[in-house]
């Protein structure tokens, strides 16, 4: 029922606006996220964007992927740091 | 945010894709796995995690001795029978339109599914969105419009949301049968369950969007090593090497692997609204019995819309099927704890396959019976 791919705010009229996925525009409520603005990317869930995904938040799990993980033989110790909620 | 920040972002989700970047985290997983020198047992508790790992055959690369079993985290699998029972007799009322999600609609019920009943003349119509069951009450003003109300804290806001519309536009046809449920309440009924082990959780990612990491902290905390996960399968394996780097230092934290989308705290506006329109209920769930605290109805004030009100539940009940032969014989309530696995039920791509359902985990798209038979029935177990 969830779609795990981002959307993208293209208009907002109100409370309700038009995102696009992979080509295609669909309406959706916008109650959820008051503060979303034309270009962000939100996840949407039967018919409403749920949550701003963070492009920052993506880059930097992509680095620590990325860094972290890089040298081969070295256990990945230092990622628990990058988590954050420890 | 700037459009070149969001572009940014599909570029970057492009290469969390990259499968080149999988195999050095797989290599953690095992050097963690060869420390722990014991089996482990991850569950996940959402539904399109079960879809993700059965689709990307995580379950096939990773060392053996570490499994990932699939909880109750697919709304449609955990509903009740007598919930779907009462559904389908309510479909059968003078003057119903019942709204569905899709998935509900060949959920089999004791003797009936909303699906035959359609095909018997009941007004019953697939949505996408509560939006649409609230556009259907507006255009046939005259109908008793119910929306049947399945999910978890995902769906929630959702159905809030639209009731608050409802109240705006006056419309008073539009019913709400809710059979919402939590899964922070859930979580703590399956560790205190006997028999299941579970060593950690991979903790859903749209669910906590809403609640938010901080949810689960009064259940799991210092309990159970718990990661709110994404659903990219590389999002997925370094959960699972987070987790068992708990294990290996000893610790048991919640923790957001997914912090693209979930935060400590959640979405505030939607945990408004849903407070503002539902309160805790006790519900039975499948496999789990009843857990108390963890289910969501709708408050008294605003009883015009619930459509527990609207009728005689207990008449309703009394009217009920006795239960199948066929279907007490199906193992999804296992299969929802983690005691089983889907091809462990004797009944698994035999008597029950996707074209012929017995029980709902073989019928959404989410569930553990389903995502196993299209993408893991021909697979090895461990690598
Ligand atoms: S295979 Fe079918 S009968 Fe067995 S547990 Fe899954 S849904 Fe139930």
């Amino acid at each position: 029922m969830c779609l795990a791919i981002p959307a993208k705010v293209i208009e907002i009229h109100g409370v309700m606006g038009k995102v696009e996925i992979e080509g295609n525009v669909r309406e959706v409520g916008l109650r959820l996220v008051p503060e979303a603005r034309i270009g962000d990317y939100v996840l949407v869930h039967a018919g409403f964007a749920a949550e701003i995904v963070d492009p920052r938040e993506a880059a930097a799990t992509l680095e620590i992927i990325r860094g972290a993980y890089q040298a081969p033989g070295e256990a990945a110790e230092d990622l628990e740091e990058e988590v954050s909620g420890a | 945010m700037t459009e070149d920040l969001s572009e940014d972002l599909s570029q970057k989700l492009r290469q969390l894709r990259d499968a080149g970047l999988a195999p050095p985290v797989l290599d953690s997983i095992k050097r963690r796995m060869r420390k722990l020198e014991r089996p482990v047992n991850l569950m996940e508790v959402c539904g399109t995690h079960t879809v993700a790992i059965s689709r990307a055959g995580l379950r096939q690369i990773l060392p053996p001795g570490l499994r990932l079993l699939s909880g109750p985290g697919c709304p449609v699998c955990v509903t009740d029978q007598q919930d779907i029972d009462t559904v389908i007799e309510l479909a059968k009322e003078p003057g119903m339109v019942l709204t569905t999600f899709g998935d509900m609609m060949r959920v089999p019920g004791s003797d009936s599914a909303l699906q035959s009943e359609k095909a018997a003349g009941r007004d019953i119509r697939v949505v996408y969105s509560p939006l649409d069951a609230l556009k259907v009450a507006r255009d046939l003003p005259d109908r008793t419009v119910m929306f049947y109300a399945v999910g978890f804290e995902t769906t929630v806001p959702m159905v809030a949301a639209t009731l608050e519309m409802a109240e705006k536009q006056g419309l008073s046809n539009f019913w709400v049968f809710s059979v919402h449920k939590t899964i922070p309440a859930a979580l703590e009924a399956l560790i205190h369950m006997e028999g299941a082990r579970i060593d950690g959780f991979i903790l859903p990612g749209h669910v906590s969007t809403i609640i938010g990491a901080n949810a689960y902290k009064p259940v799991l905390q210092g309990k159970v090593p718990a990661m709110v996960t994404g659903f990219e399968p590389l999002d997925i394996l370094r959960a699972v090497d987070l987790l068992l780097a708990q294990l290996v230092e000893g610790r048991a934290e919640v923790e957001i692997e997914y912090t693209r989308a979930v935060t400590e705290e959640g979405n505030p506006t939607a945990q408004q609204l849903m407070a503002e329109f539902f309160e805790p209920s006790d519900p039975r769930w499948r496999g789990l019995g009843i857990i108390p605290g963890s289910g969501l109805m709708l408050r008294e004030r605003h009883f015009r819309h619930d459509a527990c009100r609207r009728y005689d539940l207990a008449a309703v009940r009394s009217r009920l099927p006795a239960p199948n032969k066929l279907m007490a014989a199906c193992s999804c309530g296992e299969v929802l704890k983690g005691a089983l696995l889907p091809g462990d039920c004797k009944l698994f791509g035999r008597a029950c396959t996707p074209a012929q359902p017995v029980g709902p985990c073989m019928v959404s798209s989410e569930g553990a019976c389903a995502a196993y038979y299209m993408y893991e029935r021909h697979r090895q177990q461990g690598g």
